[in-house]
């Protein structure tokens, strides 16, 4: 037993953290946002040569062969770092279910989406992809683009999809949909670890009636169970990550949905007005937060697997 | 004890009624934060002006029906359960309104109020500054006497400002006396938003719309009939306004019994049993605040005033439209990040626990004057 990172994972989290941080994601995110995705598409590439969408791709198809620890270790810094892009659609989704080519084209770094009804019924930045895909219960289809929705994500821009031909695949959708969730609990939980870290940065430094408002009890006893919540959080993905079975990466998404979304209404309230302004950075987060919390299945959906799970067992 | 309204207040809900079913635009006007949509929701006060429903609690002469406390929140459920337009003139209506007629001059009050219960012009709140949120009075804005001119010259930075992209004027607190100690030495000035040195900059809201601006002030002349109340007593006039945002003027329960109406209605079109116990708590604190209000009202008609209990209102209000709001989007499942009016609603709710007072601010409120708990002490400045 020994239930915290390897040497190896610890050196890979902080290459891509020192990739991230050095890489002013907040200006790629904007950009994004605003339609402008060629400074993403390159960071996206950057990442892609650091191994992220190949994790779960096998060597002998080009990939790294790595397990769902590495992945996890990824998606919580895209999280906290705020990269936008369909990552959990491909280097999650698509590296699993998808066989062939089309794999080891996702490891390399092309950019893939797809809609999975009726969890995410929408495709993810589809306008951006090289490759779009439409899953059903008869399989994997190639897709064509139809109608954007706007999310309250502004990184995010959805699309209904049309369904093309049949594509092939290695028939493990199942599995594709469950590390889809762990990477999105990652990724919630990264956003959860920044918002709380800016939070704090933020009530040290802000005074109102000559002290930091950090001082009060008021603030300090919100920002203490968000840590928490965030600590308690983080145990149910990496045993997810261990053995991602429905029933763990459910409890994961839920852990970190409730964490998350606790650290993205404290981490604004505590900032006062400032905090809901589309300018400050924090607006990243508090919106990503809210579309994450939802994406691959509801917190309800998750909980109501965990207790079918539960009682069947 | 009794919640039966008079023969008089019937008549006055049924009129109110019929009036919003004929004339309530059929469907949402687009944000009241866009240059289209102020011009449209200026256009529909105008109509709720013309026959007299814009202003209903003010007096007969200044377009108002003298309605009592009690039918003004009879209106306000009327108004909200119509589906009728978000009022654009709210600043101006709820907040300055109460405050010209208690300390305006009869000139003021003739020059103001008439474009004000029309939507003519459009009135934004100028208190906050960068460093002064919750501190309200360390506010550093300052007013310098001109005798010359006859008046006030106005420097310094307000910020967060509704409305202030697009509306014509402003009222706020500057410092008129650099001497005096905090809440001394304030002045209460209202001023055109176009005038020489005042540079207006909008600012996007977390749903991307201009609903508040930061406002600088350059060497702004005030003449001393833009003065409200007098040179020096601006804090004891302000807070007179305070009271009435976290009060009941600012959120009537209206507004979220028809909000946990829809709801419900939400509830009907994609019922999900794990969330029925919430749709149903919704209710029950739009409930609870309707009656607690009544209270309210009975109390203050009696001659009571709000106090501190202004701050237990705040608090409830705004918690029970964040939940509202995050049962809806509970609902739509995975819909609820896809823009829709729940969505907007939602993160509209999001800001009410901070504006009009933060509510850990209401809760030190609620602590120190209603429970009489000791003071948290406060730093040196
Ligand atoms: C949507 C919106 C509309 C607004 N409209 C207007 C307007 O029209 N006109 C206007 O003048 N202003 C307006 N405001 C500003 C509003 O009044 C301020 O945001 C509010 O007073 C808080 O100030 P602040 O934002 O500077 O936060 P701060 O005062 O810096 O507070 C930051 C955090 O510290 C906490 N805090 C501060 N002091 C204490 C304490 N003593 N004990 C415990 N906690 C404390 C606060 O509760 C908050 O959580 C608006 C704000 C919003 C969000």
């Amino acid at each position: 037993m020994k239930f915290e990172l390897t040497t190896d994972q610890q050196d890979f989290a902080a290459s891509l953290e020192s990739l991230l941080a050095a890489a002013d994601t907040v200006t790629v995110a904007r950009a994004w946002a605003e339609g402008d995705h060629g400074p993403g598409l390159r960071l996206w590439q950057r990442l892609a040569d650091q191994g992220v969408t190949a994790l779960l791709v096998p060597e002998d198809a080009d990939g790294m062969g790595a397990t769902p620890v590495e992945l996890v270790v990824a998606f919580e810094a895209l999280g906290r770092h705020a990269v936008p892009g369909p990552w959990v659609e491909a280097a999650a989704y698509l590296a699993t279910e998808l066989s062939g080519e089309a794999r080891t084209a996702i490891a390399a770094g092309a950019v893939a989406t797809l809609a999975v009804a009726p969890h995410t019924p929408y495709a993810l930045d589809a306008d951006a992809a090289d490759r779009v895909y439409l899953a059903g219960s008869d399989g994997v289809r190639t897709a064509t683009v139809g109608e954007p929705r706007p999310s309250v994500d502004r990184t995010r821009r959805l699309f209904t999809l049309a369904a093309g031909p049949v594509h092939d695949t290695a028939d493990r959708s199942r599995e594709a949909f469950d590390l889809a969730v762990l990477a999105t609990s990652a990724q919630l939980l990264g956003a959860g670890e920044r918002v709380l870290a800016d939070a704090v940065t933020y009530v040290k430094q802000r005074k109102q009636f000559g002290r930091e408002i950090g001082s009060y009890q008021a603030i300090k006893h919100k920002l203490a169970d968000v840590r928490i919540a965030l600590d308690f959080a983080r145990p149910l993905v990496f045993g997810a990550a261990l053995d991602p079975t429905p029933r763990a990466v459910s409890a994961a998404k839920v852990a970190c949905a409730d964490a998350a979304y606790l650290a993205s209404r404290t981490g604004l309230q505590v900032h006062g007005a400032i905090g809901y302004t589309q300018e400050f950075d924090l607006s990243i987060w508090i919106t990503k937060i809210r579309a994450l919390v939802t994406a691959w299945g509801t917190p309800g959906f998750h909980r109501a697997r965990i207790l079918e799970t539960l009682r069947s067992a | 004890m009794d919640l039966q309204l008079s023969e008089s207040e019937l008549a006055f809900q049924a009129e109110a009624r019929a009036w919003l079913s004929a004339n309530v635009p059929a469907g949402p006007l687009p944000s009241l934060d866009t240059p289209d949509g102020f011009r449209l929701h200026q256009e529909w006060e105008a109509r709720l002006a013309a026959d007299r429903w814009s202003v209903v609690s003010w007096p007969a002469d200044h377009h108002g029906r003298e309605a009592s406390l009690v039918e003004w929140v009879v209106f306000e459920e009327e108004y909200y359960r119509a589906g009728a337009p978000l009022r654009v003139s709210q600043n101006g209506i709820f907040l300055l309104a109460p405050i010209i007629f208690e300390h305006g001059t009869p000139e003021q009050q003739a020059r103001f109020l008439p474009t004000m219960a029309t939507g003519e012009r459009i009135w934004a709140q100028c208190w906050s500054e960068p460093e002064a949120g919750s501190d309200l009075a360390s506010l550093r804005s300052t007013a310098r006497r001109d005798d010359a001119r006859g008046g006030w010259v106005l420097n310094g930075q307000k910020i967060w400002c509704s409305r202030a992209a697009l509306a014509h004027w402003g009222f706020g607190l500057f410092r008129s006396d650099p001497d005096a100690q905090k809440h001394a030495g304030l002045t209460y000035f209202l001023f055109p938003l176009d005038a020489a040195g005042v540079t207006v900059r909008p600012i996007a809201q977390l749903d991307g719309e201009a609903g508040f601006a930061e406002v600088f002030f350059d060497d702004v002349f005030v003449p001393d009939a833009d003065v409200l109340g007098a040179p020096g007593d601006g804090w004891r006039v302000a807070m007179s306004t305070a009271g009435n945002e976290r009060g009941l003027s600012l959120r009537s329960p209206g507004r979220f019994t028809a909000a946990a109406d829809r709801l419900l209605a939400l509830y009907d079109e994609r019922p999900d049993p794990r969330v029925a116990d919430r749709v149903v708590d919704a209710w029950l604190k739009a409930e609870a605040y309707r009656l607690y209000t009544w209270g309210t009202v009975t109390s203050l008609r009696d001659g009571g005033d709000v106090g501190a209990a202004g701050s237990v209102n705040k608090v409830w209000w705004s918690e029970l439209d964040v939940a509202l709001h995050e049962t809806a989007l509970d609902l739509l499942g995975p819909e609820a990040e896809i823009e829709s009016a729940w969505l907007d609603g939602y993160t509209f709710s999001l800001s009410g626990p901070i504006y009009a007072g933060t509510n850990e601010i209401q809760r030190n409120i609620i602590a120190e004057r209603i429970l009489g708990l000791p003071r948290e002490a406060k730093g040196s400045r």
